[in-house]
């Protein structure tokens, strides 16, 4: 069976002025199986957020391929890979991105709103993810009514919503303090061991443990990939 | 999707109250007016139909009349006397009566009251060809006009102004020093757009160009009547030619009386009404202009400030056709909401002005005022809303969702 995400001698650059061209990613090839839990870490400028943006489908490799559960995504248009963002990627931001003036329902069923779905069936679908992350009781309260613990589980439960095939979680404990951010830690490892695939990008080692697998970046090419634990399930 | 969009825009035109009051305030002036002046110059189109039904649609007034311009200038003196409505008479087929009415305005006493009236000269015809009667006492007979007697009719508005006894008839008042009996009151008429139509005497012809002399005399207007409705217009070409032929008038001359129909009056009232129209489709295409630049302004600022839910809502799956909807969507809702102010106001006006003015035949807008203030509205937020919201559209969800 094919791996979940095959990235092949991937490159992305930047023309920063006339001149200077900047190489964010330099040949990575890389390839993760679904279920895995694989945390990619790096120092800033190591090229690890363009690698994040290219596995959320957010942006196209300038060359190299990028087959995401058997589609080449490479040479996608912006409308496809929007459709693609929407069925397989769930994302979860350092600053939890909801918007402000939605309750948890409405962010949660952001998702389903962009898939076409009905509204009955999206309130339905949004309620079960907010009780899955443990937010059953402050299904509508505003952001600005919640701690930070409890916004990004209405974030995560955005991301679970649409039933996607990768969690991608970018410092999702950045902006909480060390006990919520561990309460938010465990979550992952619940939904790693109930099956989700889980990319986490952090330049936490601490938070690396968590994963089973941990890809380093340096200069935009990878320089070391460990596995800590074997894939769950 | 499109009712989320539209409850969406709602919130966030609700969330900025103060702001968006301020931006709709140009589609908010222009659809107000547009049902005001819509709602005012309809009620006066009524006004003045109901009067030219009132008046009969088959009266014709010929008045003396010098035409503007050099052809005018060498026209001579201008007279226009009874001989010529007789003439009038005699040979126009199409005419069936008219009286001569020589008019100015002088004072009237009755006791210690006294005011000044429109004085009228007619002839015992007028009340048939006016279509306006006596309500108490008699019109005048033909020995009235042959004699040249010192009788009057009142006006409805002379009784109670002048405090005279509730039937007057048979007292004596007081016409520019000339004792007149009071022989019939004309039934009341009321205002019309603020004119008294009440207040005015009226003497036998006769007497009047024996009081007033001959310059009056040369002066006379007639109203005529024609046969039925449908000869208006040929009566008038029948009157038009016999006082040029008594005129002896050249075919290279303008003619040096005015024949006017109902029907002309109705013309230049409705060309009247249609300058009010165009000037006020003037304004308002200036306020709808400004409205929508208002528009187009603070949409630009709401994509600037929600750059980051655009870019959270790209990454959870949102395409461009999405974004651009909801922009539009927005944008065409708040002129809505604009238009609707609008004409609400539009409505408290053109009623306020209902209210004031005497004799208004009610308040009413037509339906397809509103429906037009309503599809101005939309197509404004339509058009001024697009560019903000393909620019929201294009934005990179990378970047957008790194904006601070």
């Amino acid at each position: 069976m094919s791996a979940l995400i095959d990235i092949r001698d991937v490159t992305k650059t930047y023309e920063m002025g006339a001149e200077t061209i900047v190489h964010a990613l330099d040949g990575v090839s890389l390839s993760i199986e679904a279920g895995d839990y694989v945390a990619i870490m790096g120092p800033s400028g190591s090229g690890k957020s363009t690698l994040m943006n290219l596995i959320g489908c957010l942006d196209t490799p300038s060359t190299g391929s990028y087959v995401l559960k058997g589609r080449e995504i490479s040479a996608m248009n912006d409308d496809e890979l929007a459709q693609i963002r929407n069925k397989e990627i769930g994302f979860i931001f350092q600053t939890f991105n909801l918007l402000p003036r939605a309750d948890a329902v409405q962010n949660v069923e952001l998702p389903l709103v962009y898939s076409g779905l009905p509204r009955r069936e999206r309130k339905i679908r949004a309620e079960k993810s907010l009780d899955a992350v443990g937010l059953g009781t402050r299904k509508h309260h505003r952001p600005n009514e919640m701690s930070g613990g409890q916004r990004q589980r209405v974030a995560i439960a955005r991301a679970l919503v649409n039933d996607p095939s990768i969690l991608l979680a970018d410092e999702p404990t950045g902006n909480l303090d060390s006990k919520t951010g561990e309460e938010i830690l465990a979550l992952m490892d619940d939904l790693h061991r109930g099956g989700n695939t889980i990319i986490l990008v952090t330049h936490e080692d601490d938070l690396a443990q968590h994963a089973a697998r941990v890809v380093r970046l340096r200069d935009g090419k990878i320089v070391s990939d460990v596995r800590n634990h074997p894939i769950a399930g | 999707m499109f009712l989320e969009n539209v409850l969406m825009a709602l919130k966030a035109i609700w969330a900025n109250k103060m702001r968006s009051m301020l931006t709709t305030l140009g589609i908010v002036i222009g659809t107000a007016a547009v049902i005001a002046v819509v709602s005012i110059v309809q009620g006066f189109s009524q006004v003045i139909t109901n009067e030219v039904q009132n008046l009969g649609a088959n009266t014709i007034i010929v008045e003396p009349f010098r035409p503007p311009g050099k052809d005018g200038d060498k026209l001579g003196k201008i007279v226009l006397t009874w001989e010529d409505g007789l003439a009038v008479m005699r040979t126009c087929p199409s005419v069936s009566v008219a009286t001569p009415v020589v008019q100015h305005f002088g004072e009237v006493k009755f006791g210690e009251e006294r005011s000044q009236y429109p004085i009228l000269g007619v002839q015992p015809v007028f009340q048939d060809v006016r279509n306006y009667y006596v309500d108490l006492g008699r019109f005048f007979g033909a020995l009235d006009e042959t004699g040249r007697t010192n009788a009057c009719v009142i006006g409805h508005g002379v009784l109670t102004e002048l405090k005279l006894p509730e039937n007057p008839i048979g007292r004596d008042l007081l016409v520019e020093g000339r004792n007149c009996n009071i022989i019939g009151v004309m039934e009341p008429k009321g205002q019309l757009l603020g004119q008294e139509l009440d207040k005015f005497v009226m003497i036998p012809y006769g007497t009047a160009v024996g009081a007033w002399g001959h310059t009056v005399e040369e002066n006379t207007a007639f109203l005529v009547r024609s046969k039925t409705p449908e000869l208006v217009e040929q009566a008038a070409d029948e009157i038009e030619n016999t006082l040029r032929v008594r005129h002896r008038l050249r075919s290279d001359q303008p003619s040096d009386f005015k024949v006017s129909t109902q029907k002309e009056f109705l013309k230049s009232f409705t060309k009247f009404a249609n300058g009010v129209t165009y000037v006020v489709a003037g304004v308002v295409s200036i306020a709808l202009l400004v409205g929508g630049i208002g528009i187009m302004n603070i949409m630009l600022v709401s994509v600037t400030e929600r750059t980051r839910e655009i870019g959270v809502r790209k990454a959870v799956g949102a395409r461009r056709s999405h974004i651009l909807s909801q922009f539009v969507i927005e944008a065409i809702t708040l002129a809505l909401v604009g238009g609707i102010i609008g004409i609400a106001m539009g409505i408290g006006v053109g009623a306020i002005a209902a209210k004031l003015i005497p004799n208004w035949p009610g308040f009413f807008v037509p339906i397809w005022a509103v429906v037009l203030a309503f599809g101005f509205s939309s197509a404004v937020g339509l058009f001024f809303g697009i560019y903000p919201a393909a620019k929201a559209s294009r934005l990179d969800p990378i970047e957008s969702l790194r904006y601070e």
